[in-house]
């Protein structure tokens, strides 16, 4: 099963898993995305900068079908997803962690981690999930939101793991969490992206994504506007700091 | 003094019967709140089906008793199926005041078809003898077997319905799917058609109901109107959504009108509303409900 798994990844490096073009979004009458254009290579982590309300979110949001109408064009491994349903496009081998982490109360932890369904081979095993994250083993019958702001994030971006989804889409996973607790999350991203996932994450942080991403589109009222290779990224500080305000 | 006991005992025992169909009622009302948002007035309009479809399954097919119990939950069940698609879907970005009215409008026009159809007074519709073999008689106490057997079969279907929603796999995205609608979707399940199958199998609990009610009430079209007065003000006091919170709560509430029944009778029908009332005033969102 590996072996069918790294063949089409192998063939498909250097050309763009995930197209965006033109993409335009609207929650109810307010237009938040205005023509937004970015590539994703096979296995690249590649983050989204850009202040508040730049629609870093909604671009994710929009890339999984949660926005109320969207236009332009996705294309994931070739197949165009504009239209489809959110569960389609989940089918399709794109995988969703958002940035309030989405663990179910109602749910304990090993509900929450075996929850989303297995959508194709090339996932990581349960033993596997809990070597990468002793805590949420030790803590499987602990009500899911029972467990720290860190154990959630873990639990929240394990549980995709399990899916066989190729493209992760990570909202803010640093968001509010100790600098230790980052620090394994940078690790943890580091490690997945060796396993050959494809990694789209936004960061307001961009000490954080620096010490994972391969390249960072910046976004500016629902565009994106530029975009900074990691190996570019000291040269680029001062267009950088214009861009975030920091 | 003792037959007195005896007497008043019965009295308890056909309130926690009755107790039965409110927490059946009540189960399928919650679950279909909790998934859909809908307070699904048509409620006792589907109850009532459910024994209707029993009666006529004997009168025109002589089908009988035990098969119905599957069969009409079936059936009405995917009446229910239908009515979601074609109705209910489509108020979902709604506030949900317009599925509560949507719902019952429906319940008006399907009591009033089928009161055109088959006149309002009650269609008999009698329990197989061999319940009989159930029946409870300790000198004054008597209960029919007929209503021990929908004590037993009502627990026995909250307690079944509980443990899948809490127990299993298909449950695990229900709750998840009560909590984050969105998010489940996102993960690779089909949401909508969770919503579709959940009303259909809370309108199966309230028709699988109807059928075990058939023999206890006649068949009437007003049959559900009436219960369902009472399994709101269940739902209200159990907590809206809450799905032990209706289970309990119905048996509880059967128990209290028993009890009621034998302290001042006259206030039996009453005494769910004035607990409503007070459940309302002190605690708003329910005994079990999370405010």
């Amino acid at each position: 099963m590996a072996e069918a798994m790294t063949a089409p990844r192998m063939a498909a490096a250097g050309t763009a898993m995930l197209e965006i073009r033109g993409l335009e979004a609207w929650y109810g009458e307010s237009h938040v995305l205005h023509g937004v254009g970015l590539d994703i290579r096979q296995g690249e982590v590649v983050t989204l900068l850009g202040r508040n309300g730049a629609g870093k979110t909604s671009t994710l949001r929009a890339i999984m079908g949660l926005v109320g109408r969207r236009s332009g064009s996705i294309r994931f491994e070739g197949k165009e997803l504009i239209a489809a349903r959110p569960d389609l496009i989940a089918r399709a081998g794109i995988a969703y962690c958002p940035e309030e982490r989405g663990i179910f109360a109602s749910l304990d932890v090993t509900e929450n981690l075996l929850l989303p369904p297995v959508i194709a081979p090339g996932g990581l095993s349960l033993d596997e999930i809990y070597t990468l994250f002793p805590n949420l083993k030790e803590r499987a019958r602990s009500q899911g939101t029972k467990l720290s702001g860190g154990e959630q994030q873990m639990l929240a971006i394990a549980r995709i793991l399990r899916t066989g989804a190729r493209l992760l889409l990570l909202d803010e996973p640093s968001e509010g969490l100790a600098p230790v607790i980052v620090q394994q999350i940078g690790a943890m991203i580091r490690e997945i992206k060796q396993r050959g996932f494809t990694v789209l994450l936004v960061e307001q942080n961009f000490r954080f994504a620096q010490t994972v991403a391969d390249r960072h589109y910046v976004m500016e009222h629902g565009k994106v506007v530029d975009m900074v290779a990691n190996e570019d990224l000291a040269a680029s500080m001062d267009r950088l700091h214009d861009y975030l305000g920091v | 003094m003792l037959e007195d006991l005896l007497f008043n005992l019965q009295l308890v025992a056909l309130g926690i019967s009755n107790g039965a169909f409110y927490a059946m009622l009540s189960l399928g009302l919650a679950v279909i709140f909790g998934m859909l948002n809908v307070i699904n007035f048509a409620h006792g309009a589907q109850f009532m089906m459910g024994a209707f479809v029993a009666w006529l399954l004997l009168t025109q097919l002589g089908i009988g008793y035990w098969p119905s119990l599957l069969l009409s939950p079936l059936i009405v069940g995917l009446v229910g199926v239908a009515m979601e698609r074609l109705m209910i879907a489509r108020l979902y970005k709604l506030d949900h005041l317009y599925g509560l009215l949507l719902t019952f409008g429906c319940a008006l026009v399907i009591e009033g078809l089928f009161r055109n159809i088959f006149g309002s007074s009650g269609q008999r519709y009698s329990a197989p003898r061999e319940f009989q073999a159930l029946d409870l008689e300790f000198g004054d106490f008597f209960m029919p077997g007929y209503r021990v057997w929908v004590l037993i079969a009502g627990t026995t279907i909250c307690i079944a319905t509980w443990l899948v929603i809490e127990k299993t796999k298909v449950g695990s995205y229900l709750r998840a799917a009560v909590e984050r609608p969105q998010l489940v979707q996102a993960f690779g399940i089909n949401v909508p058609l969770m919503m579709t199958l959940t009303y259909g199998a809370g309108v199966a609990l309230a028709a699988l109901a109807g059928v075990l009610a058939a023999p206890v009430y006649s068949v009437h079209p007003a049959m559900g109107a009436n219960f369902i007065i009472t399994v709101f003000a269940v739902v209200v006091i159990g907590g809206m959504g809450s799905i032990l919170g209706a289970i309990v709560t119905g048996f509880l509430l059967g128990f209290v009108q028993g009890v009621t029944d034998v302290v001042y009778s006259e206030a039996s029908q009453t005494v769910v509303f004035v607990i409503m009332a007070i459940v309302l005033l002190t605690r708003p969102a329910g005994l079990f409900g999370r405010a």
